[in-house]
């Protein structure tokens, strides 16, 4: 394995299963060179948080779309933050209303991309976080 | 022509060659290339939106051996390639049907007696993510998700509120519920039952398809043998005891949001439909007692004329495939009766005003391609569900394609037309071909379980996203024509009270209940699920004993066990 290669978790927590956002986004960042886990569907925080953990990865990408991020997203950041990963970048992507993302940058995400946001986008960052940070 | 069979039908090899006449040899001579020659056209190829080739031109000579009878014939008569009845909207408009369900029962409720005043004529509800998933309000895998994205039910007291006051026997209700289909089924009847509505008369329509929730949109809970037994269950129930319930609703729409082509969208549904066929005629059924309220859900994508195509070839194909590879005899049991729903996917968050006009043009080609209901978005359904002001907006539109537009004046009006015509038989003939391919993987349930619709959606997803991100697609307000600045939209919020509420009530429920009644319908569940003996009365039974969704599908997880999808490659 290329040691220098990005490890990305992309991870769908919540009940909904849309999944379209998520595996293009993986995708994505897998032809961009990096290495991505996809988690699967209806993961907790809890279990996000522990793949994190074991697959050491560099970012975490979160997709929700049901609206449940306030509920979810802050209580990932706090179990994140108690495995010490803080220094594991943290975006998150779906239908996330302008007035919720300044809540969920404060516990502790990077970006917020909404609808229509490209996957170069979604890539840039993360590349350009990771490496420089 | 090389005839043989494909999927138990009749088809051709291959759509025959275009054969331009002298006269049409003489216009791109004569015409056609000295007009090229000053302005080339705009670009090299040109496509429909789920990237199927479109000519210059279509002429008769695109149809060199089209024949009216076999290939269209006239409305109400076999293969309906027309529209299912002679008369379609001359006699009576498409339903309006608005999706609808948001926080609570009591939200709900009356967003729905909302909508009939406004002049809607048909119901049609949401449930939330629990509901959906089968878990209650006060589970802890519920929290956050109660009364987002539908309605939250978890036992009969919910569904009473629900339906307060609905003339149950005058409405037909469509209810978008998949793995806990039986059990919501089941309440909606009790309640019917208490009301004293008769079950011979109620009408209406629960989604219950379980192979689209595999393919796309990933609400399954049990495997797929246990969920396609439970929806063989509730279609022979249904066709002996609520005989004008339509007891699925098999669909595409789902799997077009997952980012499928209009060819994959008609194919997967409508193999998914041969699949349920199958089942249920195995199951000891003759075909005829349960095809005529087997029912379809498609999507209405941006693309006019494709989808306008898909829809005349649905009819056509699924008309044939149930006379000639199930032998079914009676015309109703050939009929494609489907709903139609504009495209979630193709609204923008960007300048959500433009989403009117997206939904709009969606619409005309729902009505164009003879739908029997319709669902049109709300303009700002890419960020939450619609604010009664945005789906006041979205129903006027259907009244005003309805009542405006002249369009539904005649049947069928762009037959004939040598473009709609030839890409109708390419539509038809690239469904054949999936059909041939998931027959030879042992049928769609094998199909799902090797991921392969799956993975030809997540394809298409992906060269779609591609295209837009080489703008060789263009979304207005996404990759171009962008504005910088934006007028910010009024949104529904569902906040916290809903959850709170919801807990509260299903509390209550649990203690005045019969619990013993309730442990002992349960039971009785339980051991009737692992015999093959048809479900339907047992969880008709708990339901009445007020057993909460939650509970009923415990314990069919129990018997079942749980489903954990291919992993994604």
């Amino acid at each position: 394995m290329d040691n220098s290669k990005i490890r990305v978790l992309v991870a769908k927590p919540g009940l909904d299963g849309h999944d379209r956002g998520a595996k293009i986004v993986a995708r994505a960042l897998r032809d961009a060179g990096m290495e991505v886990i996809y988690t699967g569907l209806r993961q907790t925080a809890e279990q996000i948080a522990n793949a994190a953990v074991q697959e050491d990865v560099d970012a975490i990408g979160i997709s929700i779309l049901s609206g449940a991020h306030n509920t979810i997203i802050p209580r990932i950041c706090e179990l994140l933050h108690a495995e010490g990963m803080d220094d594991v970048l943290l975006v998150v992507g779906g239908i996330i209303p302008d007035e919720d993302i300044p809540g969920l940058k404060q516990a502790g995400v990077s970006e917020v991309f909404q609808p229509g946001a490209s996957t170069q986008t979604i890539v840039d960052f993360i590349r350009n976080k990771v490496t420089s940070g | 022509m090389n005839d043989n069979k494909k999927a138990g039908v009749e088809v051709a090899n291959e759509i025959a060659h275009r054969q331009p006449s002298a006269g049409e040899k003489r216009w791109e001579e004569q015409t056609l290339k000295p007009a090229l020659k000053r302005s080339p056209e705009r670009q090299k190829e040109f496509t429909t939106l789920s990237d199927v080739p479109i000519d210059r031109l279509y002429t008769p000579a695109d149809l060199p051996e089209f024949d009216y009878s076999r290939d269209l014939a006239d409305p109400g008569e076999y293969p309906y390639t027309r529209g299912i009845h002679p008369t379609m909207y001359r006699g009576k408009i498409w339903t309006m049907r608005q999706f609808s369900g948001f926080g609570s029962p009591e939200d709900t409720n009356q967003r729905l007696h909302y909508l009939l005043k406004q002049g809607q004529t048909g119901l049609s509800i949401a449930f939330d993510l629990p509901t959906l998933m089968g878990y209650d309000s006060d589970h802890p895998l519920a929290e956050g998700e109660v009364g987002h994205c539908g309605v939250s039910v978890s036992s009969l007291a919910d569904m009473e509120t629900l339906l307060a006051g609905l003339p149950l026997q005058q409405v037909t209700t469509s209810m978008t519920i998949n793995s806990p289909a039986a059990i919501i089924w089941a309440m909606y009847l009790v309640v019917a039952e208490k009301s004293g509505a008769d079950w011979k008369k109620i009408s209406g329509t629960t989604q219950n398809d379980i192979l689209k929730e595999y393919i796309a949109q990933k609400e399954y809970i049990y495997p797929p043998a246990p969920s396609m037994r439970l929806v063989v269950d509730t279609i022979t129930f249904g066709a002996r005891e609520v005989p004008r319930w339509n007891p699925i609703s098999i669909s595409g729409y789902h799997i077009r949001e997952a980012g499928s082509t209009a060819v994959q969208e008609l194919a997967f549904t409508l193999r998914d439909g041969i699949e349920y066929v199958e089942w249920v005629k195995r199951a000891g059924m003759p075909v005829d007692e349960f095809a005529p309220r087997l029912s379809f859900f498609f999507n209405a994508h941006s693309d006019l004329f494709e989808e306008v195509a898909k829809y005349r070839a649905a009819r056509k194909i699924w008309a044939r495939v149930m006379r000639e590879r199930f032998g079914a005899t009676s015309p109703r049991s050939w009929l494609c009766r489907f709903h139609t729903q504009t495209a979630g996917c193709s609204l923008t968050a960007q300048q959500p005003y433009n989403n009117v006009v997206r939904t709009t043009l969606q619409a005309l080609a729902a009505v164009l391609g003879g739908t029997q209901s319709l669902h049109t978005n709300s303009l700002d359904e890419a960020w939450a569900l619609p604010t009664e002001e945005a789906v006041t907006i979205a129903l006027r539109t259907q009244q005003v394609i309805a009542h405006e537009s002249g369009v539904p004046n005649t049947v069928d009006p762009l037959a004939g037309s040598f473009f709609i015509e030839k890409l109708t038989l390419e539509t038809e003939r690239a469904c054949y071909d999936y059909f041939q391919k998931i027959d030879a993987m042992g049928g769609m349930v094998p199909a799902i379980e090797h991921g392969y619709p799956q993975k030809e959606i997540h394809d298409a997803a992906y060269a779609f996203q591609k295209e837009v991100e080489r703008k060789e697609k263009i979304i207005v307000g996404v990759n171009d024509f962008v504005s910088q600045e934006e007028r910010p939209i009024k949104l529904l919020v569902i906040d916290d009270s809903v959850a709170r509420h919801q807990v509260k009530k299903l509390e209550e429920v649990r203690q005045k209940r019969d619990n013993a009644r309730v442990h002992r319908t349960l039971d009785s569940l339980a051991s009737t699920a692992a015999t093959d003996a048809n479900l339907m009365p047992y969880i008709l039974e708990c339901v009445r004993a007020y057993a909460t969704v939650g509970e009923m599908c415990d314990v069919l997880r129990k018997v079942f066990g749980t489903y954990e999808e291919p992993a994604f490659r």
